[in-house]
């Protein structure tokens, strides 16, 4: 409430044009009433009218402060564990010194050790550490942040929990992604987006257009001998501006940043969050996206129908040794077929393991003499033929079908036998189907990116829904394609991790980089997202369009409203000299003194019961471009056309019974 | 500069082809396709240019069906076309056509309360109207007919011989030109007397 | 009212549709540069005028470059349309030895005739010879059509192309206008005129000795050329005084539904030009379809307000109190407010009655129909360009109704769009209520009313809004000739004229840079009945918040007071 009235300044307030306007016009309304005061004369109207207008300046004031609050506390929330925190500063020499945090510069480098807060944004450039993230995150699971690779970033006020790294500092105190999204949610430094701009420029536009007419009218009454007060005159222009979404306007759009904050993404530019509103292609990396990540084993297939268990047992086996996530599935899917629970299983005596390794590309064990492999169907081929065996017709349709169907097969061997085929699946993330038919709703259409063949991609593709995708992908592929897109006018969204994404995510309309990714992605993004939960793309693109339905319906209301105004005044004004004009008087107000204050009110006492809605925005459901529109104009058009008639009449009942009139 | 000469060069061709050459190619080719309207379809009886069958004249004797009342100065000056631009709440248009009623019932012989037919006291927009409606020139069939010692049934006969159907009965208004009728009167009128 | 009166309304704009769309694809293969019908005749004549104006037809311009041409030429012809009047005394075609009009006249007269106004502060017939009525006024009716045309065709460019910084050759966009346009179309309707009895002579006035043995000075002219010109390229400017409800400027039936037709032909033609040079047809409809509708409303409220009849003259004895003051009998009730409803839809400014002696609704829904920008069809060229003018601001509201950044037709609406746009809107429409303002409180303004009280009101807003809007009609009873209304309304016309080109120019260039943003299922259809609808109501809308008090003040108050019997 302090701020609103701090914001009176009219040098601030003059950022905003259409409230600027209203206070130097209640300026002059102030001046009438002390005027009034002097000479004595009753200055009841006059003082009501400006009493109003206060309120409506002030009301207008509250809903920005209001929104600029909320957002200040979500980010100085997240802002707080870094500020009180010290930092190992470590020297050229080797010897490390306590500094403040704020102290570090950019290029610096600080040791964290087990227990220590990370004491800024950076990438860790020696060692690996289990990263607790929960304070910005909320997500309670630690994670892992090791040097090299796209794991390397780490944040300001996140804490390690065990091991010791070495942190390049990559930014200025002040500088931070955090401090950036600060100050996009305080209005004094808040840059205007590019659509606040254009719809500024309509809110002018709409201004002066009333001046000019309220300006006019006195000179047109004039001729037709009705005098008309310049309080009555103010208080008309104050109700045809449109002060409504003037005055909530700035409230929207930090709202929104608010809002995106809370879903722990931080925008480094609000033009970013509603070109998101815009954005119909999707790219999305099928690792990690769309799949959980790893190819889950799903199947055991038997070369001899009767002795399945036999193959479940050499899987089982063969892939101990296995450390890869696929091992595990392949230990975790036969345990759960052969009944056995927990560790029971044990390597057994005098067994020699063959781990996996990525050029062998196969894994086993050496047991009593007898040689059990799994791996690729190309390498238990090889090692099937060295044993002098042959891989039977049989192996070789089932090998087929698995790969027809989109599967990974990987086969079994005991020394010159083939004993069964393992389907290891790509398992789709929990609720991607869900969120991707949602994209499709919105009109997003969105693009699988993946190294795997043609046929797997095409198979993981319908299985999500997703409506098309780009096989055997190398890296910088994603670059062309976005600039493909691009060129046929579609605004591009991409979520990227890795370094070799960055490029990509420079030149995407919407880059999404995960907080966990390198340094080089998260500056070439233009929003980051704290979870590093790549489908919350969706969030991003609600709030954008959000953000602007809440502005467009705001606006159609204010306009809206006029009307009803202009048949409370209007009529007020001429009455007197022309007492037929009381057929315009449709509401049938008290009296013209009351319809004129009764318009003023209800234009100030709008702006405060419409701030909720500001701030938590009109709601949105993914649905035809024409249906929304035709939703939001019956609420927002019509309800701005009906709700002030209704309004209107009931403040005139009851300021006349109060008898303030 | 360059688009400066340019548009000056473009100006002067087009004004020669548009004010030059396309009204003066109009004027022979109208001159030969329709050398009576092209010229103002002008009525002559003998030397004597008669004033033209689409421009009104103003009659005042009892024995010629009357026209519509002009604002121009003098009424019906075909030199300076004109409407009245009184607003339909004007207390001088209200005077006006108090005046004409009372006239055109004084002359008609109609009782005082017989409304009038709009075209006949309200001024038309050029001042140079040819027509009135069927309705008001039946209205004075009575006393032209008696002043001319004629049956009202022959000059009703000739009136209807005068009437103009709207455009494929649908565009503009069925109507009356008086200019024409009232010659034919004089036409009739004179065999009348001759016989 | 019998039923069948309204048939005019019915067929006109059946007929104006079929004649629009063939039309407006013919426009758009003549500016597309494609071969038409009249193609093997005007070819040769076409490029030799480019070998005149050392033109060549593949040189694209920029906006500024376009709007630079576009300025310099209607200078020139202010100038020499100036010199023209003055100095027309010395020159020859002027059998009724006329003197130089008086400077602010000739003036006015020259900025109304370039500006596509035709505004007149003269009497024409006692005021222009014939040299000044074809070498300046005839020429600029061509001229200030097809620099109107011009520039429309310009901004649809902007939207069908992308990624350019190039309009089109506006010397070539002017040529083609006027000789594949403009001349073979006056050509069909001055024959039609002729043939009707509109006079196309150079002889002198004539002098007649009535039948009551009176002289009458019969004054003619080359009128059937002028007066094709002048409806089709919705000039208004009309030879006589009386315009066209002078017997010589429409005599029949047939001579007023060609007057009508003409009038609205290019305007309604233009959407489908768009459409066409946008490979999107439904486009086109679509923004016809809004300006018909509005057209359909307004006729049906001013049929309506008419045919009511004035309740003062029934009072007093007029039969069913019809309003025929300033009406002529063989257009009736009905094809008078149909023309009026057409010639201020458009911004022709013919009339065939006197707006002045309309009853004060029919008055207040005309001043309307020009004051919301001349979009209802227009003047040519510069109606489509109002028109997309609202559209961009209906796309503004809607795009961000719907959640996204706006977009028209696949082009991103951005600051500089908007406020270009509101300048096309806003300008006439303010400058407009600031000069009526000024009118109606110093003595300069009022002495030239006809009229007094609310009606003296609305004649001043008129002239305002008609010169703004480039219309040129008139509530003929204010005294236009004097210096405060000829410099006044010299302003007007002008910011009216440059206002709605010169920001159309530069959004079509800044538009013609963007992409074109795909169509998908986020963004919002143009071409249907809910576009429509609410392009319909934004302009309505605009319209009515800038208007009502003022019309309330004028129209409105003295419809109030005829329905309680009250004159002035």
């Amino acid at each position: 409430m302090k701020d609103s009235v701090i914001k009176l300044n009219p040098v601030s307030m003059m950022k905003n044009p259409v409230m600027g306007i209203v206070e130097i016009v209640t300026l002059i309304t102030s001046l009438i009433v002390l005027g009034d005061l002097y000479s004595g004369k009753s200055f009841s109207y006059d003082g009501q009218i400006t009493c109003w207008l206060w309120f409506t300046i002030i009301f207008a004031n509250f809903a920005e402060a209001l929104a600029e609050g909320q957002g200040r506390a979500q980010a100085e929330s997240l802002k707080k564990n870094r500020s009180e925190a010290f930092a190992k500063k470590l020297h050229a020499d080797g010897s490390s010194e306590r500094i403040p945090a704020l102290q570090l510069r950019k290029g610096d480098i600080v040791i964290v050790e087990d227990g220590d807060p990370v004491p800024g944004d950076g990438d860790v450039v020696e060692g690996a550490a289990l990263i607790d993230e929960s304070a910005i995150t909320g997500e309670s699971a630690p994670v892992i942040r090791e040097a090299g690779g796209d794991r390397c970033g780490v944040t300001g006020g996140t804490r390690v929990l065990s091991g010791t790294i070495k942190v390049k500092i990559t930014t200025n105190p002040g500088e931070t992604f955090l401090d950036q999204m600060i100050a996009m949610v305080e209005g004094a430094k808040r840059q205007k987006t590019p659509n606040e701009k254009a719809l500024n420029i309509l809110l002018i536009g709409l201004t002066v257009t009333f001046i000019v007419v309220v300006i006019t009218l006195k000179y047109f009454a004039g001729y037709m001998n009705v005098i008309v007060g310049i309080s009555t005159l103010i208080a008309l222009l104050v109700c045809l501006m449109p002060t409504t979404i003037g005055g909530l306007l700035p409230a929207i759009g930090i709202a929104g940043m608010d809002r995106l904050l809370r879903h722990n993404f931080i925008a480094t530019s609000g033009r970013a969050v509603e070109a998101a509103g815009d954005v119909d292609v999707v790219l999305m990396d099928k690792t990690g996206t769309i799949t959980l990540g790893n190819r889950v084993a799903t199947d055991f297939l038997p070369a001899d129908e009767s002795d399945k268990k036999t193959l479940v047992n050499a899987a089982l086996l063969s892939s101990l040794a296995d450390e890869t996530p696929e091992g595990r599935s392949i230990v975790i899917l036969a345990k759960e077929q052969l009944g056995v629970r927990g560790r029971d299983i044990r390597a057994p005596e005098g067994a020699i393991f063959f781990p996996f390794s990525a050029d062998k590309r196969m894994s086993g064990i050496n047991w009593n003499g007898h040689k059990i492999m799994k791996g690729s169907s190309a390498a238990i081929h090889d090692f099937v033929i060295s044993n002098n065996g042959r891989v039977s017709e049989k192996i070789q349709k089932i090998t087929a079908d698995v790969s027809r169907e989109g599967s990974t097969p990987l086969l079994v061997a005991e020394d010159d036998k083939v004993l069964g085929v393992i389907r290891l699946k790509d398992v789709l993330k929990e609720g991607i189907k869900g969120r991707i038919s949602q994209l499709g709703q919105m009109g997003i259409k969105s693009v699988m990116i993946t190294g795997d063949n043609p046929l797997t991609a095409a198979t993981i593709a319908a299985e999500a829904g997703i409506d098309d995708f780009v096989a055997e992908a190398k890296p910088d592929i994603k670059l062309d394609l976005i600039r493909k897109y691009q060129s046929k006018g579609h605004l591009v969204a991409m979520i990227g991790d890795g370094t070799n994404d960055a490029p990509a995510l420079a030149q995407a309309d919407v880059a999404v980089a995960m907080n966990a990714g390198t340094q080089a992605a998260r500056e070439a993004a233009n929003i980051v997202d704290l979870d590093s939960n790549p489908t919350k793309l969706l969030d991003i693109v609600e709030i954008g369009k959000q953000i602007l339905i809440t502005r467009g319906s705001l606006t159609t209301f204010s306009v809206a409203n006029d009307v009803a105004k202009y048949f409370a005044i209007i009529p007020a004004i001429f009455v007197t000299q022309y007492p037929n004009l009381s057929v315009l008087n449709i509401m049938n107000l008290s009296s013209a003194n009351s319809a004129v204050l009764s318009a003023v009110i209800f234009n100030a006492i709008i702006i405060p019961m419409l701030i909720p809605l500001a701030l938590r925005g009109v709601r949105y459901k993914p649905a035809t471009a024409s249906t929304l529109l035709r939703r939001n104009l019956l609420i927002y058009g019509l309800g701005g056309l009906v709700v002030p008639f209704a309004g209107i009449k009931l403040i005139d009942l009851i300021i006349s019974s109060l008898g303030l009139v | 500069m360059l688009q400066v000469k340019r548009a000056v060069i473009v100006f002067v061709s087009f004004s020669l082809l548009c004010g030059l050459v396309y009204p003066l190619g109009i004027t022979a080719i109208a001159q030969i396709l329709f050398p009576y309207q092209s010229r103002g379809s002008l009525l002559i009886s003998g030397n004597q240019c008669i004033g033209s069958e689409l421009i009104g004249q103003m009659f005042t004797s009892p024995k010629y069906f009357h026209g519509r009342p002009s604002a121009t100065d003098p009424a019906y000056n075909a030199g300076g076309s004109a409407g009245s631009n009184l607003g339909p709440s004007s207390a001088q248009l209200l005077e006006q056509v108090k005046e004409r009623i009372a006239e055109m019932r004084r002359e008609n012989g109609l009782s005082p309360a017989t409304p009038v037919p709009a075209d006949m006291v309200l001024a038309s927009a050029s001042g140079l109207d040819p027509h009135i409606s069927m309705r008001s020139a039946m209205l004075q069939v009575r006393r032209v007919a008696g002043e001319r010692g004629l049956p009202e049934a022959e000059v009703e006969l000739l009136l209807r011989h005068y009437v103009e159907t709207p455009l494929l009965r649908m565009w503009g208004q069925e109507r009356v030109n008086v200019l024409r009728l009232n010659m034919a009167l004089d036409t009739r009128g004179n065999n009348h007397t001759i016989n | 009212m019998i039923i069948t009166d309204l048939i005019p309304v019915l067929v006109l704009p059946c007929v104006l549709t079929v004649l629009a769309i063939f039309l407006g694809e013919y426009m758009a293969k003549v500016f597309n540069g494609e071969r038409t019908l009249l193609t093997p005749l005007l070819n040769s004549p076409e490029q030799f005028l480019y070998k005149i104006f050392g033109v060549n037809k593949n040189d694209e311009m920029s906006w500024k470059t376009y709007s630079w041409a576009f300025i310099v030429f209607n200078i020139i012809g202010i100038v020499a349309l100036f010199l023209l009047q003055i100095l027309q005394g010395f020159l020859p075609f002027n059998p009724q030895k006329l003197g130089p009009v008086h400077w602010d006249i000739a003036l006015n007269t020259a900025i109304s005739f370039v500006t596509n106004t035709n505004w007149q502060a003269y009497s024409g017939e006692q005021t222009m010879s014939y040299l000044t009525q074809m070498m300046g006024l005839t020429v600029q009716n061509f001229l200030s059509a097809a620099v109107g045309i011009a520039p429309a065709i310009a901004l649809i460019r902007g939207f069908a192309r992308k990624e350019t910084s190039t309009l089109g050759n506006f010397w070539v966009d002017l040529t083609r206008s006027i000789i594949y346009i403009l001349l073979p179309l006056t050509l069909i309707w001055s024959l039609v005129f002729v043939s009707q009895g509109v006079v196309q002579t150079l002889h002198p006035q004539i002098d007649a000795l009535t039948l009551e043995g009176q002289k009458q000075i019969i004054s003619v002219g080359p009128v059937a050329s002028q007066e094709a010109i002048k409806q089709l390229g919705t000039n208004g400017g009309g030879f006589f005084n009386a315009n066209s409800s002078h017997p010589f400027e429409n005599p029949t039936p047939l001579t007023d539904f060609m007057a009508v037709l003409g009038l609205l032909l290019i305007p309604a033609a233009l959407p489908f030009t768009f459409g066409a040079m946008l490979k999107n047809r439904r486009q086109g409809w679509a923004i016809y379809a809004s300006m018909l509708m509005l057209f359909i409303i307004g006729v049906g409220l001013i049929i309506g307000t008419e045919v009511q009849g004035n309740p003062l003259l029934e009072k007093i004895g007029v039969m069913g109190g019809v309003n025929m003051e300033g009406k002529e009998v063989r257009c009736g009730i009905i094809n008078s407010v149909l023309f009026a409803q057409s010639t201020t839809a458009t911004s022709c400014g013919a009339v065939n009655s006197m707006h002045d002696s309309l009853m004060p609704l029919s008055g207040l829904i005309l001043i309307f129909n020009i004051a919301i920008g001349e979009v209802i069809f227009g003047g040519v060229g510069t109606g489509l360009i109002s028109m997309l003018a609202y559209a961009v601001l209906t796309m503004f509201i809607a795009g961000l109704m719907i959640g996204r950044t706006p977009e028209f037709i696949g082009k991103k609406l951005e600051s500089f769009e908007m406020v270009m746009s509101i300048i096309i809107i806003l300008s006439p429409a303010l400058l407009l209520l600031v000069l009526s303002s000024i009118a109606i409180s110093t003595q300069a303004g009022l002495s030239s009313l006809n009229n007094m009280g609310s009606h003296g009101l609305s004649e001043i807003l008129y002239a305002y809004a008609s010169t703004a809007g480039n219309n040129g009609s008139a509530f003929g009873g204010l005294n236009a000739g004097t210096l405060f209304y000829t410099l006044t309304t010299s302003l007007a016309m002008l910011v009216g004229r440059f206002s709605t080109v010169i920001p159309a120019l530069a959004i079509a260039g800044f538009l013609a840079t963007k992409k074109i943003v795909p169509a998908g299922i986020a963004t919002f259809p143009t071409t249907g009945v809910l576009f429509i609808v609410m392009l319909v109501s934004v302009v309505v809308i605009v319209g009515a918040l800038t208007f009502f008090p003022v019309l309330t003040l004028g129209p409105f108050i003295e419809h109030l007071q005829i329905f309680a019997g009250k004159a002035f």
